[in-house]
């Protein structure tokens, strides 16, 4: 029996309808909205100015902060604006707009498709063209990785997690890219492992994508033929499970530990990273090539074309929807994301970000909430919550404002799965306030913290 | 296009509403409800009829006009309420009886405290508790079954009414035992006498293990009762084999089955957390068993029921799920 | 029979007794201390305990001006000046007199002028709502209609228009103490002066978008265009991040910025007639002209004395 995380979870159907579509490179749009706030943290810094000249890959933003990410052109053109525009909420966000001339690239970047499997043995130089390459957690987190990459002293990290898991439904990008793209995610996984300076490193991978297992065996299993670099890495099969992909989840999957409450991975030992992160790892630095680029899965029952496609960052969502054929008649939600975490999109102007992994349409059937009834007491949201909380009693105490509760309860614990809105027979939105508590509890914690 | 639909995540939902939840509980019950009419006949089926449609209507009627709220009829958990309250009154209960007791069982032990989700006691046993003490005639006069087309109607008492009475004239249980002519495998399938919902354990462990199957309950709180109840009857069997009755009788007979199955682990009434489940389980095993050893009444697991329900929101406070990296 | 009545009665009154008896030892025995002027205080609050006054209850505003022995930091909106008064009278202190004040909901972006481009579903709380995303309508910064204002509203003196899908402010219940205003994630909701006889003048609008594309958001909206500012006499109007704001101190109560908003962004509220536009801008208009044509008279005398 595979390994799975001990605590709740649940078992939506997994709908990979688009896992047979091979990655295809998305023609450049005429304009791209480059995004100052890709990440978390501070948000970038224009280092170009209007009417700039830009290739690809030639930054445009630098880091507004310790926790913050250089920002690269995805295009070669002209800089129309640096204005605010609206993001998929609808909300104003600091955006540079180039209009696309031609496709220059920047020199210095390899754009041929060899594999280098020779890793440089300077760290630092590693992690600086990390930085230098705006890699950030693909995941869906976006904190940026040379961050995570730099433990507190006295932290010990004794496993890289590859997390290819893609627990959320729908989703396929990490699978095709473990898929064609195995032998560089491999390569990022080495780099990654050498920085960090552990032995062990995992890919895991959920039980329900067995030819993405087998590529990866075979892939490790030619490349430590050619290097010592690549022993220690292994592929373990998880069982299928949401919400698997979670840091915390896949910590205790893989390792059978858990992170404290209010400590990082690192304090048991453990270093997350996403396949797609892996990739941009490796191609920040054996191909000094940037975040530019990523994979983005277009998909739903109801839409016409699924696909896989590599798409320039700043492209906008509609550019996307309008070349696959667009917004079918009967979607009424699209989701940038899975449909567990992922965020309606009430934009579809907006561009695409670093982070962005999916592009999901969902027919009002699919997702159309239960109203809300009275609460029968069935603790299914409990049984599902992978962090062991109550969401019946949170709701309650949140709805009444009972802060000393709510954090006695540890509210400020929950991961935002949705396991529990999902689990809910009398549709209660759980989470929705929840998360609200949460929010609020997290600031009282930080002030909390700051006075001391 | 239309306009997009915006709202927080998750953006899907499991396939499982309070109603689908209900109607699985109602199919689970459908064997034990069969078996009875087939062993009571048409007598049965009045105060299966009478009972739910008085416990439907008066939700319908409790919503609308006193808790001014949309009828919450759809969810289906008054008929469920109907269902378990007439497994639980005799089969020659008058039609005028079985109307109280849905009064009492929806309009008292439910709707005063708010409707579904708010009521402290399960409102089935409310209403048998009330007629029980109200009408103690009625609710243990029992007529032995004579099938769907029987003519000869024998009176007679349940298997734990029969050890009652017959320990209190100075018998002793093997005794009784033999001189009723009880045996285990009669218990299980069927032809006991009693309320229709002590008819068969078969019929109702059959249904149990629907619930289970689709993961409509948790096995804990049945699995607790069930092991305390023959924990302690062996202890005391053990003890004083005549005096007091083994565990497999325990188990079988009475309102253990239906009580443990259906009602004990009824989601309003009993606690969130699994080791609160168990503690809930144990106290219900174990009140049961001193009231059939100890008490007046020859069968206890109402009351036992009822007076755990009453602990559910201590055991809710004291007992919490693990939860993920905090001790 | 009678016995058993009687050793009842006898048991039962002897057990209260000494329940008593310890009762009173207990409390004598646990007795805390506390000025006397807290309680007099306290009971002459309103006792809403709506923590409007910053402190979180009746009994913890008492205790902190009877410890502070004045009322320079601390005002009970709901009671007002009466209960200030009196407070003060407690205390001997000066009181310090405040206008009346009331909540006013700056947005007027009713369902018919400001168009929904979007549906939301999810739990009925705009801070829910204003954590998700910008809002149903194009208009970013509007009300997200709710109702947190109205929960939040100890006096029920807020209440949703389902027409306009707004909420309404009901002035003789509102006592200006600020729950509503705390609620609204979106700031919407200002505690404004209630004006002689109840008669003010405010933007009802806190969009800070271009005047274009608050203008497509919504028909109702502050475009930030400046008119107001230019026709006010009194400087009561500031213009800021394309959105103007009428100071309630220096307002006289004219309304000729209400008549020249070519949204209709300005509101006047319980003036006894109703507004004639048309004069009050005719009147305006040649106001202005005047003073240009004066102006450019004077910039005439002026070159001419270069000359």
């Amino acid at each position: 029996m595979n390994r799975t995380f001990s605590i709740g979870g649940v078992h939506p159907h997994d709908n990979k309808i688009s896992r047979g579509c091979a990655i295809e490179t998305l023609p450049v749009p005429e304009t791209v909205y480059i995004q100052l706030s890709q990440h978390i943290g501070a948000p970038a810094k224009p280092i170009v100015a209007v009417g700039d000249k830009v290739k690809v890959g030639q930054p445009i933003a630098e880091p507004g902060g310790f926790v913050s990410a250089f920002i690269h052109s995805s295009v070669s053109g002209t800089v129309k604006s640096i204005a605010p525009r609206k993001d998929l909420a609808g909300n104003p966000q600091m955006a540079v707009e180039i209009a696309v001339e031609g496709d220059e690239w920047l020199e210095g970047i390899d754009t041929s498709d060899t594999l280098l499997t020779d890793i440089p043995s300077d760290d630092k130089a590693i992690l600086a063209k990390i930085r230098l390459g705006g890699v950030v957690g693909l995941g869906g987190a976006t904190f940026p990785t040379h961050v995570k990459l730099s433990p507190p002293p006295g932290k010990k990290c004794d496993m890289l997690i590859i997390n290819g898991c893609e627990c959320e439904p729908y989703l396929t990008s990490d699978f095709r890219t473990l898929l064609e793209k195995g032998e560089q995610v491999a390569v990022g996984t080495a780099i990654l492992k050498q920085v960090l300076g552990v032995d062990q490193a995992t890919i895991a991978i959920e039980e329900n994508k067995p030819e993405a297992i087998a590529h990866m065996e075979e892939v490790l299993a030619s490349l430590r033929k050619l290097s010592s670099n690549y022993a220690g890495i292994r592929v373990m099969s998880l069982r299928k499970r949401y919400p698997q992909g979670g840091e915390k989840q896949l910590i205790d999957a893989v390792m059978h530990r858990q992170v404290p409450s209010g400590a990082l991975p690192i304090d048991v030992g453990a270093v997350v990273q996403n396949v797609a992160t892996a990739l941009a790892v490796y191609d920040a630095v054996q191909k000094n090539k940037p975040v530019i680029d990523n994979s983005i899965t277009v998909t739903g029952e109801c839409f016409p074309r699924q696909a896989n496609l590599l798409v320039r960052v700043g492209t906008p969502l509609s550019f996307i929807i309008d070349y696959l054929g667009g917004v079918p008649e009967d979607a009424v939600k699209v989701i940038s994301g899975g449909p567990m975490m992922g965020r309606a999109i009430a934009n579809l102007d907006a561009a695409t970000l670093k982070g962005t992994s999916s592009l999901l349409f969902l027919t009002a059937a699919q997702t159309s909430r239960r109203a809300e009834t009275a609460c029968i007491r069935c603790g299914k949201c409990a049984d599902a919550c992978p962090m062991g909380l109550e969401p019946f009693l949170l709701v309650r105490l949140a709805r009444a404002g009972m802060t000393a509760e709510l954090e006695e309860n540890a509210v400020q614990d929950c991961i935002e799965c949705g396991c529990c809105l999902y689990s809910c027979p009398a549709g209660i939105p759980l989470l929705d306030h929840i998360r609200m508590a949460k929010g609020q509890m997290l600031g009282i914690i930080r002030s909390r913290n700051a006075k001391k | 296009m239309n306009k997009l639909l915006v709202s927080p995540s998750p953006h899907i939902h499991a396939d499982v509403s309070t109603r689908t939840l209900m109607r699985d509980v109602i199919i689970a019950l459908l064997p034990a409800v069969a078996v009875s009419v087939v062993f009571y006949g048409w007598k049965e089926l009045l105060v299966l009829g009478v009972s739910v449609a008085c416990c439907v209507l008066l939700e319908y009627l409790a919503t609308r006009f006193l808790l001014k709220a949309p009828s919450t009829v759809g969810d289906l958990s008054a008929v469920v309420t109907g269902i378990l309250l007439a497994l639980n009154l005799p089969y020659t209960t008058p039609w005028w009886v079985v109307l109280i007791g849905a009064i009492v069982a929806v309009g008292v032990g439910k709707m005063t405290f708010g409707g579904l989700g708010q009521n402290v006691f399960n409102p089935a046993l409310v209403g048998r508790v009330f007629l029980l003490i109200s009408f103690p005639t009625y609710m243990t006069h029992w007529e032995m079954p004579q099938g769907l087309f029987g003519v000869d109607a024998v009176t007679g008492a349940t298997p734990l009414g029969v050890i009652k009475e017959g320990l209190l004239q100075g018998g002793t249980v093997p005794q009784l035992m033999a001189d009723h002519g009880y045996s285990y495998g009669q218990m299980l399938l069927a032809n006991m006498g009693g309320s229709a919902g002590e008819l068969s354990a078969l019929a109702l462990l059959l249904g149990f293990i629907y619930l289970l199957v689709r993961r409509v309950i948790k096995p804990h709180i049945t699995l607790s009762i069930w092991a305390t109840v023959a924990l302690v009857s062996l202890i005391f069997w053990l003890a004083a084999p005549d005096r007091f009755t083994d565990p497999l009788f325990n188990l079988l007979t009475g309102g253990m089955i239906l009580g443990s199955c259906f009602m004990a682990t009824d989601y309003v009434t009993s606690p969130m957390s699994v080791m609160g489940g168990i503690v809930f389980g144990i106290g219900i095993g174990f009140i049961t068993l001193m009231i059939r050893y100890f008490g007046s009444y020859p069968e206890g697991m109402s009351f036992a029921i009822l007076l755990m329900n009453a602990t559910v929101p201590l055991l809710n406070r004291w007992f919490h799920q693990k939860k993920y990296g905090r001790a | 029979m009678s016995t058993t009545i009687i050793w009842t009665i006898v048991i039962i009154a002897s057990l209260g007794l000494v329940l008593a008896v310890v009762l009173f030892l207990v409390a004598e025995r646990f007795k805390v201390e506390e000025d006397p002027r807290i309680d007099i205080v306290e009971k002459t609050m309103p006792g809403a305990n709506c923590g409007g006054c910053g402190f979180a209850g009746c009994r913890a505003f008492a205790d902190a001006v009877v410890k502070a022995g004045n009322l320079d930091s601390a005002f009970c909106p709901v009671g007002g000046n009466e209960t200030m008064k009196q407070v003060a009278s407690i205390l001997g202190v000066a009181v310090v007199e405040k206008a009346p004040s009331v909540a006013v909901v700056r947005c007027n972006g009713s369902c018919a002028v400001r168009p929904k481009i979007n549906d939301y579903q999810g739990a009925q709380s705009c801070k829910v709502k204003a954590a998700l995303y910008a809002g149903d309508t194009g208009c970013s910064f509007g009300c997200l209609g709710c109702g947190d204002c109205v929960a939040a509203c100890q006096f029920g003196a807020l209440k949703m228009n389902p027409e306009t899908g707004l909420p309404e402010v009901d002035e003789s219940l509102c006592t200006a103490c600020g729950a509503c205003v705390k609620a609204c994630p979106k700031a919407i909701i200002e505690i404004r002066p209630k004006g002689p006889r109840g008669m003010r003048e405010f933007v009802s609008c806190v969009n800070k978008d271009k005047g274009p594309s608050a203008r497509k958001a919504c028909a109702n909206a502050c475009i930030g265009c400046g008119i107001c500012v230019k026709t006010c006499t009194h400087g009561a109007i500031v213009l800021e991040n394309n959105v103007a704001w009428i100071d309630p101190a220096k307002c006289k109560l004219c309304r000729e910025c209400e008549a020249m908003c070519p949204t209709g962004a300005i509101h006047g509220i319980n003036f006894p007639k109703p507004l004639d536009k048309e004069a009050v801008k005719g009147r305006v208009q040649e106001r202005q002209k005047k003073a240009r044509e004066a102006e450019a008279a004077a910039k005439v005398a002026v070159e001419k004395k270069e000359d």
